[in-house]
């Protein structure tokens, strides 16, 4: 196993683990948030969940887009040669 | 291990090669139509027990669809649920043993992305005009048009990369515990994947609603307008 492999695969290990932390502390802020807007309001439920799903799922694509860069890193590698 | 971002052709009919997804995707087209057909072919005033149900499905996204983009659903309704029952079936169809879910393959969100992106600029002419549409991308002022023509492109890249990451990843997981014990331990996973591909159905009509409302409406100032009268 040479240097590249070693590091693409270092490098695919953290990409995944650190980009899950911010959208991870982002969706706790984000369900914590609309969970008080419910409790205060409980009529408004439905737009609050629509809402927050949405938002959800943009939080969401950054930790997608570390997983795309990790899988590009070990399976479509462009410096494997 | 076999790569996520390729797919190889399963056998080639004449020049054409296809592949498993096309497959399972014109095998969903055709239930989603033939159901459709079957379904539609006796309306009754007094429905029956499978016409019910067909019309609970379309009132909720009818009813979806006016909540979020505010103005009547007609235009819409067809395209959006249409949307949401195939991703739905096609994140779903994973249930059938030995077939992948089409959309754990890129090409398939690549097309439903496209297509969402090409909805976006069709009705926001429609409904406002060449000039009207033209006129989003320079609120709130002229400066910020780069920005809003980068924000149109990447916003489709997004709703590619996020279905595609979303169900190739449930896949992929089930796949790795698969292959370490094969046995009743891969089926939590199997039913959260069910939870993530209903939420990422739902997800991706409501980002198409959203896209496409926020070209039908234009300014915000306009909007509130419309809606006080």
């Amino acid at each position: 196993m040479n240097l590249i492999e070693v590091a693409s695969i270092l490098g695919a290990a953290f990409a995944v683990a650190i980009g899950a932390i911010g959208p991870a502390l982002g969706q706790g802020r984000s369900i914590a948030a609309a969970m008080d807007a419910i409790a205060r309001q409980p009529e408004a439920a439905n737009v609050v969940s629509r809402t927050l799903f949405v938002g959800l799922a943009m939080i969401e694509t950054c930790a997608i887009y570390c997983l795309v860069i990790a899988l590009l890193l070990l399976f479509a590698n462009p410096f494997r040669g | 291990m076999q790569s996520p971002l390729e797919t190889h052709p399963a056998f080639h009919l004449g020049p054409l090669p296809l592949s498993a997804p096309v497959l399972v995707t014109w095998g969903l087209m055709l239930a989603l139509a033939g159901g459709s057909w079957l379904l539609t072919r006796r309306l009754a005033l007094r429905p029956g027990r499978a016409q019910a149900a067909l019309e609970l499905v379309v009132e909720t996204i009818d009813q979806q669809i006016r909540e979020t983009m505010r103005v009547p659903a007609e235009p819409y309704l067809a395209l959006i649920g249409t949307f949401f029952l195939f991703v739905l079936t096609a994140n779903w169809s994973s249930l059938v043993p030995g077939i992948e879910p089409p959309t754990a393959s890129i090409e398939t969100d690549a097309a439903l992305a496209l297509i969402v992106f090409v909805a976006v600029i069709v009705h926001g002419v429609r409904v406002r005009g060449w000039r009207g549409y033209l006129r989003n991308f320079l609120y709130p002022n002229i400066l910020m048009a780069p920005l809003n023509i980068l924000e149109t492109l990447t916003r489709s890249f997004a709703l590619m990369v996020r279905l595609f990451g979303n169900v190739m990843s449930g896949v992929f997981v089930i796949g790795i515990v698969l292959s370490l014990v094969g046995f009743l331990v891969p089926v939590p996973l199997m039913a959260l994947e069910l939870l993530t591909g209903a939420v990422q159905a739902y997800i991706f009509s409501v980002l198409a609603m959203v896209f496409i409302g926020g070209a039908v409406e234009g300014e915000p100032g306009e909007a509130r307008e419309r809606n006080d009268r």
